[in-house]
């Protein structure tokens, strides 16, 4: 919020509403760094992907949330990894938990009631500073040997309600065979791709679900998977992803650093437009007014740019959108340098520090040719995808200062008209007649009454 | 960047104040200096990065690399008691630091500045600069301290392809035999780029747009181009030039290094005296020295 407008509100409440799924749900999608296919030829597709990403000077952890909505024994999954990957690589998350960052580092719609304006004029600046303050955290054998030519499977593990493989590869038709015979449905043009990452000597991490041990476990969806690993190489394959897509897909990555913002290296990285006064309805349509505002974004960088939606130290959060994230969650998903691993919310201290960036691309094969690249730079400044509804005073504002105040109030809402027409690209006409019908009128406003009308005409200064 | 002022062999018969010596050079030989198209073309960039497609410069931190490459020049003109005092190179040098190195410290940009302008005057070899002023400053903190980084890839496509026009038309305009090296350079990178997207069976999308990086045009038409310590012969120069895209090529895919070209171009930098010795030409300067008893 910038300081003009902190200096003429008190905010009584600070109310995070919570866009999870914001921005997911408008394209249909693939998958981020893989490409999910199926056994037959029934269709596959998610909305979108997710990635958390802990990153620790080459430590890695990526976590793949697949919001895989078919029949679980359809579900497979690509994945290029830098390195031959161990069974204690891999692991399980709880999608909760996955679930809360993403909750935590969520668009956010703030609320803010304007106070009376009769008693505001010695405003003092500190109640604002309450409001602001940081929260600290609170609590076949030759036949085969042709047909697979330069495939090793290096090892497979049962990991939960997956089987997995690692595979390493000398020749893309060696691979595309093996997987194609495995169950795995390759697009078309996915081979050139595989070729490029084998020259790059990358091993390949498949999985497929168990539906014995699925069942077994009485899991209901499949959980993300983890891979572990150490490497040189901050970056998220993303082409495989595209092969097959029909249209652009979103995804959000979630990354989890030591030192600072994490940055794509080699597509622009753009804050979203953010702390904007917008209509008051705009509560009531959040996903909506959210969704058409990434469109916007993304048409304004022509689609070649990658989005901030937030960048904050993970120690605390203003206003917060979730609770606080405990440490024992920040180690599942990866953040394994914050020294602890207990029950409490997480705490920087003496060196344990983990700062998170969310980052929101929408990409196709055209506008992203490479893979991301990401950089961790030093920059610990906070931002957020925050929007501000600003509730009028509702009390009788009966004196001159309410006098102002009411006639300023229709040059604001339509400053707020504007600015949604301007985010979301939607009509202003339409824009200002749903403000009409939810109480922000464009009429003039003014104190009715006798005493008003004699204060306003003959005491005015 | 880089371009650096005339420094050596200066023995003044006496003073000169400072006001007499920020020569005051005619017209003419203001269009003939490349510096003052890069200057104004640096400018520009500079502001479109604040007010219009911010790739990450800021005001302050801009400002104080600008501030601290001038008066680190005008301290180390009279402590080497030049002849005159040129601010066109450190104001090259300031716009270059502003628009490429990132800090969380703007302190940090007065500080390079410094070990910019004072790099150029300190470390020299046979009467010649050795590193870039802009390079060692920006390599020396991404090494020294845990506060800087470069961000290369937030100019965008359109960005991008007006910058490498108007660099472009000055290196031609001005056509200085110097600057061949940018030439040689952009050739030997976007040349092993292609063949790396060939070798792994890669669209030529993938290295078009490695090339579409600001960082890559700052660094070519103003790091390794500065004619101040590029190599005095062609061939010197091609050779060092191939060099630094091999070294950068192999730091940026083997090493994963995000900053390779600056780093590439000060470890290569340091073989510019031993080319010169085997390849001797003649030694570049900015213009002829305008005041008399004053070298290059």
């Amino acid at each position: 919020m910038t300081p003009r407008v902190l200096r003429r509100l008190k905010c009584s409440v600070a109310l995070g509403v919570i866009a999870a799924q914001i921005g997911l749900a408008v394209a249909p999608a693939a998958a981020f760094c893989g490409f999910y296919v199926a056994k037959a030829d029934s269709k596959l597709f998610n909305k979108s992907s997710k990635v958390v990403l802990a990153w620790d000077d080459g430590k890695t952890a990526v976590t793949m949330v697949n919001d895989y909505e078919g029949d679980p024994k359809e579900f497979a999954v690509v994945v290029p990894v830098p390195t031959f990957i161990e069974r204690k690589q891999i692991g399980i998350v709880d999608m909760k938990t996955v679930d809360h960052l993403d909750a935590f580092t969520a668009p956010r719609l703030v609320e803010y009631f304007d106070d009376d304006p009769c008693r505001s004029r010695a405003f003092d600046m500190t109640s604002v500073r309450g409001v602001g303050a940081p929260q600290p955290a609170p609590p076949m054998a030759n036949q085969k040997a042709v047909r697979y030519a330069g495939v090793t499977v290096e090892a497979t593990y049962d990991v939960a309600e997956y089987d997995i493989s690692i595979l390493s590869a000398e020749q893309s038709d060696g691979l595309v065979n093996w997987l194609t015979d495995n169950g795995y449905r390759i697009p078309d043009g996915a081979e050139a791709v595989l070729a490029s990452y084998i020259k790059q000597k990358m091993h390949f991490f498949v999985a497929k679900v168990n539906l014995e041990r699925m069942e077994l476990q009485g899991s209901k969806f499949l959980r993300p998977l983890q891979v572990r690993y150490e490497t040189k190489k901050f970056m998220l394959p993303l082409r495989l992803g595209t092969v097959n897509a029909n249209g652009p897909q979103d995804l959000i990555v979630l990354a989890l650093t030591r030192k600072g913002r994490v940055e794509t290296a080699n597509y622009r990285t753009v804050k979203l437009p953010s702390d904007l006064e917008v209509p008051l309805y705009v509560k009531e349509e959040f996903p909506s007014f959210y969704k058409a505002l990434f469109q916007r974004a993304v048409e304004r960088e022509d689609m070649h740019a990658v989005f901030l939606e937030y960048a904050w130290d993970m120690g605390w959060c203003d206003p917060c959108a979730a609770e606080p994230l405990k440490n024992k969650e920040l180690v599942e998903l990866g953040a394994r340098w914050i020294g602890s691993d207990d029950d409490q919310p997480f705490q920087p201290s003496g060196g344990s520090n983990a700062y998170v960036t969310r980052l929101h691309v929408r990409y196709d094969a055209a506008h992203f040719p490479e893979d991301l690249a990401f950089q961790e730079t030093r920059d610990r400044a906070n931002f957020q995808g925050r929007y501000i509804l600003r509730h009028p005073y509702e009390g009788s504002a009966n004196c001159s200062a309410g006098d102002s105040y009411l006639a300023s109030l229709p040059a604001r809402y339509e400053s707020e008209a504007q600015t949604l027409a301007q985010l979301t690209g939607w009509n202003p006409t339409g824009i200002r007649a749903r403000m009409e019908q939810t109480g922000q009128s464009f009429k003039p406003q003014e104190n009715q009454g006798i005493g008003p009308w004699i204060r306003r005409n003959i005491f005015r200064n | 960047m880089a371009h650096s002022g005339s420094v050596h062999a200066v023995a003044l018969p006496e003073r000169y104040p400072i006001a007499q010596r920020v020569a005051a050079l005619p017209w003419r030989a203001w269009l003939s200096d490349a510096r003052h198209f890069q200057i104004a073309a640096l400018a520009t960039l500079l502001c479109v990065n604040m007010s219009w497609l911010d790739f990450g410069a800021k005001p302050l931190p801009s400002l104080l690399a600008i501030a601290s490459t001038l008066g680190a020049q005008i301290t180390c003109s009279q402590l080497w008691r030049l002849p005159r005092i040129d601010l066109r190179s450190p104001l090259i040098t300031g716009f270059s630091l502003s628009l490429l190195l990132r800090t969380d410290d703007p302190a940090l940009m007065a500080v390079a500045g410094v070990i910019a302008i004072v790099a150029k005057f300190a470390i020299r070899i046979d009467g010649k600069h050795l590193w870039n002023p802009a390079a060692i400053a920006i390599v020396t903190l991404l090494f020294t301290t845990d506060q800087a980084w470069i961000s290369p890839g937030q100019w965008g496509a359109s960005v991008w392809f007006a910058a490498l026009l108007a660099f472009l038309a000055i290196l031609v305009l001005h056509a200085s035999r110097r600057t061949d090296i940018a030439l040689f350079f952009l050739g030997g990178h976007a040349g092993l780029l292609v063949a790396r997207a060939l070798w792994l069976g890669d669209p030529l999308a993938i290295p078009l747009h490695q090339l579409e990086s600001g960082a890559l045009l700052l660094f070519a038409f103003f790091m390794i181009s500065d004619p101040r310590t590029a190599p005095d012969s062609r061939l010197g120069r091609l050779v060092f030039a191939l060099a630094v895209a091999l070294l950068a090529y192999w730091l940026a895919f083997f090493q994963q290094l995000r900053p390779a070209l600056p780093v590439a171009l000060v470890a290569v930098s340091l073989f510019t005296p031993i080319l010169d010795r085997l390849l001797p030409a003649e030694r570049f300067q900015w213009s002829k020295p305008s005041l008399k008893g004053a070298a290059s």
